[in-house]
């Protein structure tokens, strides 16, 4: 709940100059280490550059090659089908075992809760060898596909050009799901019971009581929950970079990963920079959207 | 709530299925580490006898002792910085009268919508420029700057839910703002401040891409993440026992953390949820 200031000096209206000073730290490093090579990451993305000797300026041909070269829009585009497994499929899930949930009681919840929620916190490279050793041609799932007399299946998920991608897909769906279930569970603790009840007065089952109550009420937490995701789905590096690297072929090549290897191996400074001008439009857009959609609600509501 | 038999098995079933899941990889792991090394093993098998030699391999072989310190001076410098430097914005924003406040929470607040994956380009360049590639400074002093935004958020609405009962009685007391803030404020939002703190060094201490493009050869400088990859990229042929292990080590501090501190961590992340 917003109060005004309670401060004041000798003017009880004025502005207290002394705001500087407890802003200056903080406004200090962000300014240096986060707008600053923002804006020098939009000027670069304008310029070729191979690191070392001038610059030149070339006007827009990052940009145009960014969106007619082949290899990039299949980066983009796979950025986009791992939007499916980090943010769709989870929420999707989530949504339909709290909608579950609320109609009865669960013993060892808080149990539940920790468990589930382990996946997020672990750093990335961890996940990535873990997974790696899961799918690896000898790993345990391919051993659990040939004990159940599936081995047709089996093979080196990774490595395969049609299913590293989803292989890799699925280990996002595994880091994310925890998080939007305890956020989704906290969430639903929040709406009165009366509402259910109200709800089943009038008929309804558990179906559209998920659709008339728990849905909407969720509406907050569901868009923190894209907007996480999301980001997390375009900006996806680090499990990448550790298992396939982009491969097999360009399978799995990703926005980040090409902007590291544009940029540290085939030096192409200003081409990765104009890759990362358009991830950050990217994710301005689904910021933007999200907002958009949450004020929608409010009003609605 | 009705208590539906039926309905209460089938969620229970469900979020075993989903337990089970969530841990499989990791205790995947752990059982392949527990290995005797030179082991040949296969899938998801329980050990026949109990090593932990592969530890020991992967401890001298991956370098992780200077890489967990590493982490550990990096991950407590940035958390401590960060929070005073968020603790003083915050209060400024939330107690402080000056114009253009909104404006300039706003370019803050877009602070949390930046992805490193763009911003490390000149970020390697301009301290290859300095002379701090490969030092620690190159991962601290940005994580500080990304930090700040979330930081001065979380404890801007720390401070706006308490009451001016207790800031209004020392201002009457002629408490300056600065003993305002340290004295009076600061205390009250403990609870919130811890998390605050535990979500900076998760993010602190996981972070592996800052580290693989700012420090890509200085080793005692290297962060554990950071350390794992090039240890688990080594030699395809390398034995995934002592792999798993180094991933273990890894993972060892925060998970420790995190059973320490779990209420903090998933309370932490949806209030910050309601607050976004």
């Amino acid at each position: 709940m917003r109060r005004p200031p309670l401060l004041g000096r000798r003017t009880l209206r004025g502005p207290q100059p002394i705001a500087f000073l407890y802003l200056l730290p903080a406004f200090a490093f962000f300014v240096a280490f986060a707008l600053v090579p923002l804006v020098q990451t939009v000027l670069l993305s304008f310029h070729e550059w191979n690191g070392i000797t001038d610059r030149t300026y070339v006007g827009l041909e990052n940009y145009k090659q960014v969106f007619t070269d082949p290899a990039i829009r299949e980066a983009l585009q796979h950025s986009i089908v791992l939007i499916i497994f980090y943010s769709v499929l989870p929420i999707t899930l989530a949504l339909m075992i709290v909608g579950l949930m609320v109609r009865v009681r669960v013993r060892g919840l808080a149990w539940f809760r920790a468990v589930l929620f382990m996946p997020t916190i672990l750093p990335l490279t961890v996940v990535a060898v873990a997974w790696r050793w899961i799918y690896a041609p000898t790993g345990p799932l391919n051993k659990a596909l040939d004990s159940v007399g599936l081995d047709v299946i089996s093979r080196a998920w990774l490595g395969d050009f049609t299913f590293a991608l989803p292989s890799l897909g699925l280990v996002g769906t595994w880091v994310t799901f925890g998080l939007i279930f305890v956020l989704f569970g906290a969430g639903v603790q929040k709406i009165p019971t009366s509402l259910y009840e109200a709800a089943r007065i009038d008929g309804a089952g558990a179906i559209r009581e998920f659709f008339a109550v728990t849905l909407p009420a969720l509406r907050r937490e569901v868009t923190v929950a894209l907007v996480l995701t999301v980001t997390a789905a375009l900006r996806n590096f680090d499990v990448v970079f550790v298992t396939t690297r982009g491969g097999p072929g360009t399978t799995t090549e990703v926005p980040s990963v090409f902007i590291y290897r544009a940029v540290f191996q085939t030096r192409s400074v200003g081409l990765g920079a104009a890759i990362g001008v358009v991830l950050m439009l990217e994710l301005l857009l689904v910021n933007l959207f999200v907002l958009w959609y949450r004020r929608r609600g409010e009003d609605g509501t | 709530m009705i208590e539906n038999k039926t309905e209460g098995r089938v969620i229970h079933g469900i979020l075993v299925v989903a337990s089970v899941i969530a841990i499989y990889p990791l205790l995947s792991i752990v059982l392949l580490s527990l290995n005797p090394p030179g082991e040949r093993v296969t899938g998801f098998t329980i050990p026949k006898s109990i090593s932990f030699e592969n530890f020991a391999t992967a401890w001298d072989r991956g370098g992780f002792g200077p890489a967990l310190t590493s982490s550990a001076i990096v991950a407590f410098t940035v958390v401590t910085v960060s929070v005073v430097f968020s603790t003083l914005a915050a209060y400024a924003f939330s107690e402080l009268r000056f114009p253009f406040k909104n404006a300039t929470f706003f370019v803050l607040l877009a602070g949390l919508m930046l992805p490193y994956e763009a911003l490390i380009i000149p970020l390697f360049f301009g301290f290859r420029d300095l002379g701090l590639i490969d030092s620690r400074w190159a991962l601290i002093l940005p994580q500080i700057g990304f930090s700040v935004s979330f930081g001065t958020f979380w404890m801007r609405a720390a401070f706006e839910s308490q009451t001016g009962s207790l800031v209004e009685a020392a201002k009457i007391d002629g408490a300056n703002s600065w003993a305002v803030l340290w004295r009076v404020l600061f205390p009250i939002v403990r609870p919130a401040t811890l998390s605050l703190s535990a979500l900076l060094f998760l993010f602190a201490w996981n972070d592996f891409l800052l580290a693989l493009v700012l420090v890509p050869q200085n080793e005692s400088a290297q962060t554990a993440p950071l350390a794992l990859s090039f240890f688990a990229g080594q030699r395809r042929g390398a034995d995934p026992s002592v792999i798993a292990a180094a991933a273990l080590i890894v993972a060892l501090p925060v998970l420790v953390m995190y059973v320490i501190l779990q209420r903090r961590f998933t309370q932490g992340m949806t209030a910050g949820a309601e607050k976004g």
